[in-house]
């Protein structure tokens, strides 16, 4: 089977610091890879390298597009880019609103990444907006309303939507439950957990809560000082760390 | 009038214009940036238009101003003697015998010509600006051409007021190509602006030209479900009867009474000088 993302030796460097460096993995359609590590470990510099957010200073990020196969994006067109970041791929943001559009509605919101692609029905654009936010469990008399008139909680799967309306193939998350309390949380992750298995979603999550890991995460890799310290299949990792800081991390988790 | 070079500005300027003019005729819709100089009349005034107009006048023209469809209120009145102190071409209030003719937030009513040039003045020429506010952000749309935000708008149009509710500045593709805004004009006009002459589009404080040449494929954007309309008042004038021209609405009282009256005054008034009369002409004759 052909993965459907290959990172090879991506570095990135802000001047003299490490931002990330040689890390390498292989990530197969279906499958959740999940990146923990303490703040400033690179986690998320190198998820905005993979996305295509930031421009890495080596390395390759292989992705199997739909119709030539794997091509490197890094070297690819930016039209291409930017076209394949809205439909094959998806990024959630930590905060809804760097996702969202604030001052228009929810579904329009929701809409806009099939209009980007070029859909210009507009009931067949607003049906799937009122689908999309029965999916994230919104009521759908909220659909014009706008973001701010919801809860952090109800924005966060608002961008969710936004994001899995066209379909995409592998979804970027960075600390999707960030800044969300812990019965909201534990609802989104659940929501999470049911479309990543129901629409055979490829991810890669961010976020140094171990138990978002645990719960939505196949395999995990532990990033420090830019490096990948350690990974392997995530409950593997987690009840049998090798590495100390990863000893460490799975040590500091609060128990109640 | 020899105080100052013809039409005001000077000639590098005038020529850097012409430039930014031919730029913005070789790729229709396409904002060219030029340098915008001071005019003696504030930002919002049509400092743009002006600029674009001097750069385009020569003494043979004859130039006509419309502002809002008229050829009598402040702006247009100012602009007119501007060029006539300036650049002493003559100017006219007819649309047919008008070479040049500058306008804000109209077109008229008559059928350009291929020997005429109709220069707009924009106050914001950048159609997704209310949508994305980063000047980096809109221009790498534009070379991408990603214009599905422009519809988000037309979406929230409809899911609040039921219609897409937009009325002026209405964005257009041009030549399959560039989403322009056709500066604030009503959307009634929007049809109009596939002509046989040549617009030119000036913006001032922004400092951009863009331009649409003769014979261009103009499309008003719109959904499947909800077809663009240019639409106007429901009314015939009632000073000329036309049924066909864009409508100004006039309060006459406190007593809810108003009329409507053709925006061109220069259509209304050939019309009624041909013999056409409406509700309240005879009144207003009395």
């Amino acid at each position: 089977m052909t993965p459907l993302l290959q990172v090879k030796g991506i570095e990135k460097r802000y001047g003299a610091r490490v931002g990330c460096t040689d890390v390498n993995f292989d990530l197969y359609p279906g499958e959740v890879m999940g990146i923990v590590g303490e703040s400033g470990s690179g986690k998320s510099t190198l998820l905005n390298c993979m996305a295509g957010h930031l421009e890495p200073d080596a390395g390759q990020v292989i992705f199997d597009t739909r119709v030539d196969g794997p091509v490197d994006t890094v070297t690819m067109s930016e039209p291409e880019r930017r076209m394949l970041s809205r439909t094959d791929w998806a990024f959630v943001h930590q905060h809804a609103r760097d996702g969202l559009r604030m001052s228009v509605s929810a579904g329009g919101n929701i809409g806009e990444r099939l209009m980007a692609v070029g859909d210009r029905h507009y009931g067949d654009i607003r049906d799937k907006a009122v689908d999309w936010l029965g999916r994230v469990e919104i009521d759908a008399s909220r659909v014009d309303d706008r973001p701010s008139a919801f809860s952090g909680g109800m924005q966060q799967r608002l961008q969710i939507a936004r994001n899995l309306v066209t379909g995409p193939r592998l979804v970027f998350m960075d600390e999707p439950t960030g800044g969300l309390d812990v019965s909201v949380q534990a609802r989104l992750l659940d929501l999470l957990r049911g479309l990543v298995r129901e629409m055979g979603l490829s991810a890669i999550i961010v976020t140094h809560d171990l138990a978002v890991v645990r719960l939505l995460a196949d395999r995990l890799m532990v990033m420090k000082s830019g490096h990948v310290v350690e990974a392997g299949l995530t409950d593997q990792v987690l009840d049998d760390p090798q590495h100390a800081y990863t000893q460490l991390l799975v040590s500091s988790v609060l128990q109640v | 009038m020899s105080e100052y070079n013809f039409a005001y500005l000077d000639e590098q300027t005038k020529r850097m214009i012409r430039r930014a003019i031919l730029k913005g005729l070789a790729v229709p819709g396409y904002q060219v940036p030029f340098a915008s100089r001071e005019m003696p009349m504030p930002y919002g005034w049509g400092t743009g238009g002006v600029q674009v107009s001097a750069a385009t006048l020569t003494p043979d023209d004859t130039f006509k101003v419309i502002d809002q469809g008229a050829d009598d209120t402040t702006n247009a009145v100012s602009i007119r003697k501007f060029f006539e102190n300036t650049a002493g071409v003559a100017t006219t209030e007819e649309t047919e015998k008008a070479t040049v003719i500058q306008t804000r937030h109209r077109i008229p009513e008559a059928k350009l010509r291929e020997d005429q040039i109709i220069v707009y003045q924009v106050p914001i020429p950048e159609p997704l600006r209310f949508l994305e506010p980063r000047e980096t952000e809109t221009r790498k749309m534009h070379s991408l051409e990603e214009y599905g935000l422009m519809h988000v708008k037309l979406y929230e149009d409809i899911s609040q007021h039921g219609a897409i509710s937009t009325a002026y500045a209405y964005p257009v593709k041009v030549s399959g190509r560039y989403v322009m805004d056709p500066s604030p004009i009503p959307k009634f006009d929007n049809p109009k602006l596939e002509m046989d002459a040549i617009q030119l589009f000036g913006a001032g404080r922004e400092q951009r030209i863009y331009a649409v040449p003769p014979h261009t494929k103009v499309v008003s954007l719109d959904f499947e479900d909800y077809p663009f309309e240019a639409t106007k008042a429901d009314h015939p004038c009632d000073l000329c009867g036309a049924e066909d021209s864009y409508l100004d609405e006039v309060i006459m009282d406190d007593a809810g009474n108003r009329m409507f009256v053709c925006s061109d005054t220069d259509y209304c008034r050939s019309r009624r000088e041909a013999g056409h009369v409406g509700r309240l002409a005879e009144e207003n004759a009395a």
